[in-house]
């Protein structure tokens, strides 16, 4: 594509000229926020606005060099090349901030005493999120049991068995489902064993209810673009050596498009285990260990998360750092899942010539 | 897929085969089941809020028409700013790694966007009341004193930074890897040719973004649009978390008075509401169902259409 250059090429910028101008900016932005800061106008160095103010300033001043120099159709091509490295710029900055504030201020508490305590008669210091943990995994693995055997099968039956109107029913369904907000999920969680039990149930077992909701679609979907890989050719081999449709399925389809299955799996998973509007609805709170998914009310860490931070007690500190080791310890599962998800897609991916 | 296998005449096959099929299509039936039972719970649920005299929803006798109004408001409000920050920038950025990051590096870069989409909603919520609100106070303080005219920078300004901006931001982070994703998709699938055309005719590269990218993209950006707004306007933690609400319709952007949105009003009000006032909930719960449905279905209905579009290609 560098082949452009050639027809417009009287006189272009080179990089060193490029590289210069980015550096100056960064100069005077920081110079111009320093002189602000000795002024006492702001009262600390703002590096993330000197940064923005850098970039938009180096963006302009090549534009009106290249205007000058190269002409106005390749300023502007400059010119959105270099709004387009901003706008990458600008979502690495919430990216980062975000891990660093996490990783920062979730090391305060990430001891022993917050994976072996709940936060059982804890007022202030101390106390940790045992329990919340407990509660995640046990919530998490019940909504991945009603899950994943429905969201295969389902996808098997859109693939290799579905024909016709229902199929087509059953298709749309899911893409209304994948779109359900995870606060109604859990409200329809809420209105159905409300129902059964009365108004007052709040139990462990809903909430895994909620996110299977949340995640059947997920679930559904990936399968069902892996199984789609599968090529025809291999069931229609196996058929011609006489075996049944549905030993194929088990025998040939599923081996050969595992991998992804797994991965996108995993992935639904690492979703649903972040969800919190859901939970907060039907499996209640509780500040005690509760091992038992069909009575009384059970935390996990997201709900965990936000309650330490909305009710902040007498010693606040203490509330707000569980808070974020709360978050540390569930971007670490998230992370870990989603690194899981890739090495599992790796390792599993089916050998042979492609 | 057409070809059905001739199985052999052994009934021992023939039941697997049975039992097989019945399990499959019982999971989708299942899958219809539910969603049909979504539907009707939450519809049951709701009739009391929605017969209920008015008297009864509030005490000043409103109804819940006006109960819920400002909600609604607040919802696509919030959602349709974080739009408009997070469109651009989306745009952007699926160029970006499309079409302008250096080929070895496209794929990691799109790993760390999606990363983005793999932060739970609750830490976003944390970030967004401890690290964002505190930054960009100073700069709404400012917007007031200097733009203070300009009726969405009217004061008094925020004293926290917990505006329906502040969350529009956070909500923007939240959607951005969802829109990227399917429009560096789309942008990927420009035909090789349509580009090599443009470039023969001597475009810049932006001209060969303009000319040929977007123009194939149009409906795969439309549709990233829709599905980034049905995430937006369903949005709960985020929102309960960092915005300071109110019960009001105001286009003010930097007040400490903000609209709500339904999802945040549910989540905080619902551990604490009891009889009636959990069917007022539920049913603004089904609206929320009801408005994200029809934003999703548009952009289903858009991504269908390209579908056979590209297909004939």
């Amino acid at each position: 594509m560098q082949t452009v250059d050639f027809t417009n090429s009287r006189r272009s910028i080179g990089r060193r000229t490029l590289l210069a101008t980015a550096v100056l900016s960064l100069l005077v932005s920081f110079a111009f926020s320093w002189v602000l800061q000795i002024a006492g106008i702001t009262n600390s160095l703002n590096i993330v606005a000197a940064l923005i103010i850098a970039i938009i300033l180096s963006v302009a001043l090549i534009y009106v060099l290249s205007t000058i120099v190269e002409g106005r159709r390749k300023a502007t091509d400059r010119l959105v090349t270099g709004a387009l490295y901003g706008a990458f710029g600008i979502a690495l900055i919430p990216l980062l901030s975000l891990i660093i504030t996490t990783v920062a201020n979730g090391l305060n508490r990430l001891d022993w005493e917050f994976f072996s305590t709940s936060m059982r008669n804890v007022v202030g210091a101390g106390g940790g999120g045992l329990h919340a943990i407990v509660g995640t995994l046990e919530v998490t693995a019940a909504a991945s049991v009603i899950s994943i055997p429905i969201g295969i099968m389902t996808a098997i039956y859109l693939v290799e068995y579905g024909k016709g109107r229902l199929a087509k029913g059953i298709t749309f369904f899911i893409d209304v489902m994948t779109g359900i907000p995870s606060i109604v999920a859990g409200l329809f969680a809420f209105a159905l064993f409300a129902i059964v039990f009365g108004p007052g149930i709040r139990f462990g077992i809903g909430g895994a209810v909620a996110l299977s909701l949340l995640m059947i679609p997920v679930v559904v979907r990936s399968t069902e673009e892996m199984l789609k890989l599968v090529p025809n050719e291999l069931r229609e081999a196996s058929y011609a050596l006489g075996v049944p449709k549905w030993l194929t399925i088990i025998k040939v389809v599923l081996p050969t498009s595992i991998a992804g299955i797994i991965t996108g799996v995993v992935i639904s998973i690492s979703r649903i285990i972040g969800e919190t509007a859901p939970l907060l609805i039907i499996a209640g709170l509780s500040t005690s260990l509760n091992g038992d998914l069909f009575k009384g009310r059970m935390t996990t860490l997201p709900v965990y998360v936000y309650t330490q931070y909305a009710n902040q007690g007498a010693d606040a500190q203490a509330y707000i750092d569980r808070a974020w080791t709360g978050a540390l310890v569930l971007m670490l599962i998230v992370m870990l899942l989603n690194l899981a998800a890739r090495i599992l897609a790796k390792v599993l991916a089916p050998k042979g010539n492609r | 897929m057409t070809t059905t296998a001739r199985t052999s005449p052994r009934s021992i096959r023939r039941l697997g085969d049975k039992l097989f099929s019945r399990f499959s299509l019982a999971a989708g039936i299942i899958i219809l089941v539910t969603l049909a039972a979504v539907a009707v719970f939450l519809v049951a649920q709701s009739l009391p809020a929605l017969s209920a005299k008015p008297k009864d929803i509030s005490d000043d006798g409103a109804g819940f028409w006006a109960y819920v109004g400002p909600l609604i408001f607040g919802t696509v409000w919030a959602a349709a700013l974080a739009l408009m920050i997070a469109l651009p920038i989306s745009v952007g950025i699926a160029l970006f790694i499309s079409h302008y990051a250096p080929r070895r590096l496209a794929q990691p870069l799109g790993y760390v966007i999606d990363l983005l989409a793999a932060v739970p909603s609750v830490v976003y919520g944390l970030w967004g009341i401890s690290v964002l609100a505190p930054f960009v106070q100073p700069f709404y303080a400012w917007l007031v004193d200097n733009v203070g005219w300009f009726p969405l920078f009217a004061g008094p300004v925020s004293g926290t930074g917990r505006t329906v901006l502040t969350v529009a931001i956070v909500l923007a982070v939240m959607i951005m890897p969802i829109i990227t994703a399917l429009c560096r998709e789309v942008f990927l699938q420009t035909p090789r040719l349509h580009e090599e055309a443009a470039l023969a005719l001597g475009a810049t590269k932006w001209e060969v973004v303009k000319t040929a990218v977007l123009p194939f993209g149009r409906a795969g950006i439309i549709s990233a649009t829709m599905l980034g707004l049905g995430r937006a306007l369903g949005e709960t933690m985020a929102v309960a978390m960092v915005l300071s609400p109110a019960v009001i319709v105001s286009f003010a952007l930097l007040q400490s008075q903000n609209p709500t949105t339904i999802a945040a009003n549910i989540a905080l009000n619902f551990p604490e509401a009891h009889g009636l006032g959990i069917n007022v909930l539920i049913a603004t719960g089904l609206i929320l169902f009801i408005i994200t449905l029809i934003v999703n279905s548009i952009a289903r209905v858009i991504i269908n259409r390209r579908n056979a579009f590209s297909g004939a290609n």
